[in-house]
């Protein structure tokens, strides 16, 4: 038993070699190779959900209680309450109406690629043309959670004393907002961002299931219920990587944004 | 418009019948009675209990109101509806394989086997519930006992304590969940195991909030009176400290239950969760998400009663927060 161990731990510090499937294949392939995929599918969508989810959030903030403040908050509230796989399905189910309305597939709701798609830009251009929905989908997601909390952390910061100042030296509105109150908003926001990096790999795993990428998140459950011990150890430390990764770029973040946190 | 906020807060304080509140020990589900205000003060104040308060003030907000009655609803559907339906949920149809909704005495359609979705729902839906609100209750109450001993005994345990629960932080819960479920005991009431591996690894976040939350209030002056009276570490605990931190506690079992919720069905959707023949919510969106986009209605269903029983769920968690914190604003004035 302990001598098993170590030479399991042998291969994996000594060789990088994390062991084979019951199967036969060998998790390092299955992990380098899947983790890209992952990291694709998530890519487009978890930047378009920073971006709009902090500008939604900074925008309902300035407009509180007005119209286009209680939309957005029943929205988002609404997306918070939604679990991925019902989202994703939601919208598979509604593209292939309207892909049906159209006549034509307008929309891909599975696989990363066409089979047999040769040639760099056509493999490229195939792989966009997959990847809108899953897109949606995580954007969607991302964006839930990230508004509300800039939108509390900016309803915070715009009742603050040096943005009062800043519009009392004569300051223009958006330029107090954006340059005052959105950047001390944003530090708690970066290191909420810098830890979803570590999900970036592993946090896909039912948009994954749902729209048919074979990434990190599907390896992971796979070899649960494979009992693959060798890959579940694998995914297992992959995230625990990850994790730290995200919690350093958190910190790492927080000290570009905020001049106070000084490392000397 | 979130300026003037700060001068509103004043002026409310000072038009406040029950002014003492914010300053005042005695949080909620300690003896209600003796928060009114001294006759003094303000003699023609109309008396109001810190009960009546809290009640007052989560009725002012509509959706957490809305919501509290949506879930006694679906309770009361969960349980009395099948009494009423033709079909019980283990039963099969063998005239109809996916019915659409509608067919024959199938309200909403049947599945692959031919069993009633309308059935597996209510059958789904009260499983979903039990195990969301046993979750709950189990991780708050762990996470206020630890919290609040930690806090109160310190030294070695604290640190010891503390050590487990950032371990527990760091660990993937899901991957570990599915492992053990996967290994575990299969049976009736295998779903028991599930109840308490999610307050297993729900409670440590909440146990920090407490602990420092209590790490104040064992300060205060009737704290340090029970001590000195030579009262027991453990009743002044559940005496002293725990009711005065209980706000927190409510809120945290509230919202608690919508997490529990959605991990349950996140787990039962990979097959981790409630096994067959018994069901949940993620169960049958499982089921019904293979085969969503022929036979929308078995998805459909369960799914829309997940999505409503989450929004409800953080509709009340708002609500409450909102009715028990003394220097909330959104909840109108006093």
């Amino acid at each position: 038993m302990l001598q098993r161990y170590v030479t399991w731990l042998g291969n994996v510090f000594g060789h990088w070699n994390w062991g084979t499937s019951p199967k036969g294949g060998s998790v390092n392939e299955e992990v380098s190779r899947r983790m890209w995929v992952s990291l694709r599918l998530m890519l487009p969508g978890w930047l378009l959900g920073v971006v709009l989810g902090v500008a939604i959030g900074a925008y309902t903030a300035t407009k509180q209680y007005k119209v286009s403040d209680r939309v957005a908050t029943a929205f988002t509230l609404f997306l918070i309450a939604t679990p991925s796989f019902v989202l994703g399905t939601v919208v598979q189910i509604l593209a292939i109406k309207f892909n049906k309305a159209v006549g034509s597939t307008v929309f891909y709701v599975s696989q990363e690629q066409t089979a047999g798609t040769a040639g760099f830009w056509n493999l490229l251009l195939d792989r966009a043309h997959h990847i809108i929905l899953p897109t949606l989908v995580l954007t969607l997601l991302g964006l839930s959670s990230l508004s509300r909390l800039q939108r509390n952390l900016m309803l915070d910061s715009l009742g603050a004393d040096y943005v009062r100042t800043a519009r009392a030296k004569g300051l223009r509105r958006s330029k107090a907002v954006v340059k005052h109150a959105l950047r001390t908003a944003l530090i708690p926001t970066g290191t909420y961002i810098a830890f979803q990096v570590s999900g970036l790999f592993l946090g896909a795993t039912y948009t994954e299931r749902i729209f048919g990428y074979n990434g990190m998140g599907i390896y992971g459950v796979s070899t649960i219920s494979g009992l693959d011990i060798n890959g579940v150890v694998a995914v297992t430390a992959f995230g625990g990587v990850c994790y730290l990764v995200g919690a350093t770029l958190a910190d790492i973040f927080v000290a570009i944004l905020d001049p106070r946190v000084r490392l000397s | 418009m979130t300026q003037d906020n700060p001068m509103r807060e004043v002026i409310a304080a000072q038009n406040d019948p029950v002014g003492g509140l914010t300053s005042d020990p005695i949080a909620a589900g300690t003896d209600a009675a003796t928060t009114a205000t001294p006759a003094a003060e303000a003699p023609r104040a109309k008396r109001v209990t810190q009960r009546q308060l809290i009640r007052r003030r989560f009725l002012r907000n509509k959706p957490a109101v809305v919501g509290m009655a949506v879930i006694l609803a679906m309770f009361a559907m969960a349980w009395v509806v099948p009494n009423f339906l033709p079909w019980r949920y283990d039963q099969l149809d063998n005239n109809a394989f996916y019915a659409p909704p509608g067919t024959g005495n199938h309200l909403l359609g049947t599945t692959q086997a031919g069993a009633d979705v309308l059935a597996l729902t209510m059958r789904g839906l009260s499983k979903s519930l039990i195990i969301g609100f046993m979750v709950a209750l189990l991780q708050t109450s762990i996470a206020a006992l630890v919290g609040s001993s930690v806090a109160y005994i310190g030294g070695v345990y604290q640190t010891a304590m503390m050590w487990i629960v950032d371990l527990l932080l760091v660990i993937p819960s899901f991957f570990l969940i599915a492992i053990v479920t996967t290994g575990g005991p299969k049976g009736p009431h295998a779903w028991l195991l599930l109840v308490v591996l999610l307050a297993f690894f729900g409670w440590p976040l909440s146990s920090r909030v407490v602990r420092s939350m209590s790490m104040s209030v064992k300060e205060r002056e009737y704290v340090q009176a029970a001590k000195y009276m030579g009262l027991s570490t453990t009743k002044t605990l559940i005496r002293h400290i725990i009711p005065n931190i209980s706000s927190m506690l409510i809120v945290d079992a509230c919202l608690g239950v919508g997490y529990a919720i959605l991990a349950e069905a996140g787990l039962s959707f990979f097959g981790f969760g409630v096994q067959a023949p018994d069901t949940s919510l993620g169960t049958l969106i499982a089921e019904g998400q293979q085969t969503a986009t022929t036979f929308p209605w078995i998805f459909l269903a369960p799914a829309t009663f997940l999505v409503i029983l989450v929004m409800c769920v953080n509709a009340i968690g708002d609500g409450l927060r909102d009715a028990l914190d003394p220097n909330s604003m959104s909840g109108g004035r006093a």
